[in-house]
């Protein structure tokens, strides 16, 4: 196995010491959300002991210590994005907010009536429904790129979707039903070809692989704080800064203005623009916290570990019979979804629950996936830096005796 | 391995589960009722046969986990003969179990109890619910409509 000490990873996250029904928790929902190292939990709870105040404009002590924490942090995330300038990194509540900010500013203003937006069929609900609601109320349609069977887009369609009309592509880096990584950097560039910007839904991919928005040369790039060992309630949007000055703010409020009359009000600049309101700014602290974690550990070194996982884990579970994964695409992140001939997912997942491991069963908010694969529900079980091999064993030889139980 | 899987998966459940009772179609139902429970997939549909204010005839189609398919199908076979307030008492009966919101008349309930873990398990009692909410609904209703827990 690669070079990465999951031993001593292991202690740094408390919730795994504990027991579930008198069994070791083997948590194994981390696409759902992460769970946190002490440092993240240290991080808020520092900053609620010792440093708390509301940011910017603070001329006391304490609001100037949030403040620089808080800005440290977007500074730490434009390193971990390498994102030219922290003007171009947005805290939002996670890659929801993202998505549903970019269709209310820059697609209100951009896309207009019989115009039409690229999306794909493995896509979570959160990147589906605040595009249908832009179609709603402008009149665009939505193109979905199609999928095969084994959950990887085909890229002939993908190209073959672009005319004249083509305002914005959005696409999952990884889908969180599948694990498939799309290969987005070609996919970027082909839209560029066409002149069409790309938003990127980094949610799932943000925790397990290295992002270089500047290499992948997406315009738009969101992701969420909590599935990356960070707070819920936090997230991030990247936007190319050119892209971002243009567009009209998304609410108005507090901290997003520079000046403000009955008669006229003029915007803060960039980021603050988009950052209405008092943020969650221990959570940002916390996500920075995360960000030093993550990057302490090496992203190459979790995906090649992870990797590592996810291979043993299909080699085991390839051995049950009656057990088919959905999505098996050649290049997948740690997420193996699977479906058990007579047993239920649900009743897979309340079954592993009573032996203390965690999965998830479900639609996985992708339910134009489960009608493609005419499914109603996939059992998921999804990994991150802290599981072993170990508990993939347990996995297994409990699906085995799921399976005896329910024939 | 499953020690503790019997509070919830009891044998009659695992048996109802590979041997749906009444698992049929009603031709010319007079109630036929679509439930569905976005959460898991569960969908199911329920036929009833009504005759002067009795069940004559139950029967459903559909597909759900071990608990929802376990409970449609003891549904059915627990309803047919009752009068249609003999079905709606079993109902509110049937929610006070799975629920606790009240005392439980036990005797009514008879074989139902198999299903009583479910208050245990939050996340499940809409699996064991969906059969009898749709119930309600073709009892309340004449002809065919569609339900959704959510
Ligand atoms: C691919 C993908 N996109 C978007 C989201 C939405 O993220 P959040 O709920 O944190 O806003 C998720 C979360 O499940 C996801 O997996």
């Amino acid at each position: 196995m690669s070079a990465l000490d999951v031993l001593s990873i292991r202690k740094d996250f408390p919730i795994l010491t504990q027991k579930i029904r008198e069994k070791p928790l083997i948590y194994l929902d981390n696409a759902a959300s992460s769970q946190k190292p002490d440092s993240v939990i240290d991080a808020i709870s520092n900053n609620y002991r010792f440093d708390y105040a509301n940011i910017h404009r603070g001329v006391h002590t304490l609001s100037q210590r949030s403040t620089d924490s808080f800005e440290g942090a977007r500074e730490k995330v434009r390193v971990f994005l390498n994102a030219e300038s922290v003007k171009e990194i947005i805290f939002i509540r996670g890659a929801t907010e993202g998505i549903n900010l970019i269709a209310q500013t820059y697609g209100r203003s951009n896309i207009g009536q019989d115009d039409e937006i690229i999306i794909t069929a493995m896509e979570h609900h959160a990147n589906i429904v605040p595009w249908q609601i832009l179609c709603e109320q402008t009149g665009a349609r939505l193109r979905v790129v199609p999928m095969t069977e084994r959950g990887e887009l085909i890229l002939d369609d993908y190209r073959s979707l672009f005319n004249s009309k083509t305002r914005l592509v959005s696409i999952a880096h990884m889908s969180n039903a599948l694990g498939t990584v799309n290969p987005v950097a070609e996919m970027i560039k082909t839209a560029h070809s066409h002149n069409v910007p790309v938003v990127l839904d980094g949610a799932q991919s943000a925790p397990h692989m290295t992002t270089d928005v500047r290499a992948l040369d997406c315009d738009f790039y969101v992701f969420s704080g909590h599935k990356l060992y960070g707070p819920a309630g936090i997230g991030v949007l990247y936007g190319k800064q050119a892209l971002l000055e243009a567009m009209p703010p998304y609410q108005g409020g507090g901290d997003m203005i520079r000046k403000v009359s009955f008669q006229k009000t003029e915007y803060n600049d960039l980021p603050y623009k988009f950052e209405a309101g008092t943020p969650a700014i221990a959570d940002v602290i916390g996500l920075g916290a995360a960000i030093d974690y993550i990057t302490g550990i090496g992203l190459d070194n979790i995906a090649a570990y992870e990797d590592d996982l996810l291979r043993y884990a299909t080699e085991q579970v390839n051995q049950i019979t009656g057990l088919r994964i959905i999505g098996e695409a050649a290049h997948k992140g740690a997420i193996l979804s699977f479906v058990l001939d007579g047993v239920h997912p649900h009743d897979i997942g309340t079954l592993l629950d009573t032996v203390g491991i965690a999965i998830r069963a479900g639609h996985h908010c992708a339910m134009p996936v489960m009608d493609f694969y005419q499914v109603p529900a996939t059992a998921r079980a999804s990994f991150a830096m802290y599981n072993t091999e170990q508990e993939i064993d347990v996995l297994v030889s409990a699906l085995k005796e799921l399976i005896k139980v329910f024939r | 391995m499953f020690e503790d899987l019997r509070d919830l998966y009891q044998e009659v459940i695992f048996d109802h589960n590979r041997n749906p009772r009444n698992f049929r179609i009603i031709e010319n139902a007079s109630r036929e009722v679509e439930g569905f429970n976005p959460l898991c997939g569960d969908r199911l549909t329920l036929y009833l046969n009504i005759v002067s204010g009795v069940i004559e005839d139950a029967s459903f189609q559909g597909s759900g986990c071990a608990i929802s398919t376990a409970s449609v199908s003891l549904m059915t076979e627990i309803i047919k003969g009752k009068t249609e307030g003999e079905a709606e008492t079993l109902f509110s009966q049937f929610h006070k179990m799975t629920t606790t919101e009240g005392e439980v008349d036990w005797a009514a309930i008879g074989k139902l109890a198999v299903l009583a873990g479910v208050k245990d398990y939050p996340a499940r009692v809409k699996c064991a619910t969906l059969a009898w909410h749709t119930l309600d609904t073709a009892l309340k209703n004449e002809g065919q409509l569609s339900i959704s827990t959510e």
